[in-house]
């Protein structure tokens, strides 16, 4: 359930462009996801095939991007990437300092459609 | 069909595009009418509604608040908010996991925002989706509760890191459960360095009073900006 309303806005994204371009059918859909999201590709595109049934989306293969999460040191502004799930303290790796602002990883951006 | 029928359409556009910018309206709202709106997350059962009636007993006399509820089906939040004679709006999420800005543009209207000081929002009982999902809320809380275990941080990692402040609920229970006080601190600074950690039980009344210091201060500070 958590996916559907997430996959649901990608796929209405994904429809308002191919009705814009004339689009007979997409073949493939390219899209970043943050890596701090929750969601796993496998159950992105179940969800996106239930969407698509009887659409021109119908059978469109996701090709899912994972975005790492990088951050920016607040005191030296070095920009870097960090594994969320290490569980020790994130420090900045030019100056130890840990304040940070966030950069990305949280996405979900539709990049580009394939399509005919 | 040979490949080169192919074309690719750029399109570069985030799914939350739509949603930030609403939540970015529902703030400069709340910005016009002095009212400082909480966002409050948690899983099921940590005692969402319990913190909830605390902090209405605890502010009732100093400010005018108001709730609104979410739930997937049920309305007893609202009842039990209602009883305590505070302005409360119930929204049926139909099977919604979470709030977006536009359900909480509609409990606004309906709450009325313009005759209160703090709005707080009980969101869906969730760790997953609520978190992606800017409410335009000017601080995000949530609840963990001891029963659930120390490992949450490591499952839901963008809660814990979207959040201003963490209330461990249930610690009248820490003797029951293997749960690792430090442990959960240690994983939630990894993702949050800044986030105030809280622990509390709204059964005992322990801690409560950090609780309504950081909300009374929050509130304050926001109309002091």
């Amino acid at each position: 359930m958590h996916e559907l309303p997430i996959v649901k806005s990608m796929f209405d994204i994904c429809m308002r462009h191919a009705t814009a371009n004339s689009v007979k059918k997409i073949i493939a859909v390219n899209l970043k996801v943050g890596e701090v999201s929750d969601l796993q590709d496998e159950w992105i595109q179940r969800y996106f095939d239930f969407l698509a049934r009887g659409t021109i989306v119908e059978g469109a293969r996701l090709k899912i991007e994972r975005v790492p999460l990088v951050v920016r040191c607040q005191k030296c502004s070095e920009s870097f990437a960090v594994d969320i799930r290490q569980g020790k303290t994130v420090e900045c790796p030019k100056c130890q300092a840990t304040e940070f602002a966030y950069v990305s990883g949280r996405e979900y951006t539709v990049d580009s459609l394939e399509v005919v | 069909m040979e490949a080169r029928d192919i074309r690719l359409i750029e399109v570069k556009e985030g799914i939350l595009a739509e949603s930030q910018v609403l939540a970015g309206k529902l703030r400069e709202r709340l910005r016009g009418t002095g009212t400082f709106m909480l966002n409050l997350m948690s899983s099921p059962g940590s005692g969402k509604t319990s913190l909830v009636l605390r902090t209405i007993d605890a502010l009732r006399n100093e400010l005018r608040l108001g709730v609104i509820e979410a739930d997937i089906a049920s309305t007893v939040d609202s009842e039990k908010v209602a009883a305590r004679g505070v302005k409360v709006v119930q929204l049926k999420t139909g099977g919604f996991c979470h709030l977006d800005a536009a359900m909480v543009s509609e409990g606004l209207d309906a709450v009325g925002p313009q005759d209160l000081d703090l709005i707080i929002i009980e969101n869906v009982g969730n760790l997953v989706c609520p978190a992606e999902f800017d409410t335009g809320a000017a601080r995000n809380a949530m609840i963990l509760s001891i029963p659930e275990g120390d490992d949450k941080p490591l499952k839901y990692p963008l809660m814990f890191s979207v959040c201003d402040v963490l209330v461990l609920n249930k610690m009248d229970a820490l003797g029951v459960f293997d749960f690792d006080l430090r442990a959960v601190e240690q994983r939630v600074r990894v993702l949050n360095p800044a986030i105030r950690i809280l622990p509390a039980s709204c059964k005992t009344g322990e801690g409560i009073d950090a609780w309504i210091g950081w909300l009374r201060g929050e509130v304050r500070a926001f109309r002091n900006g």
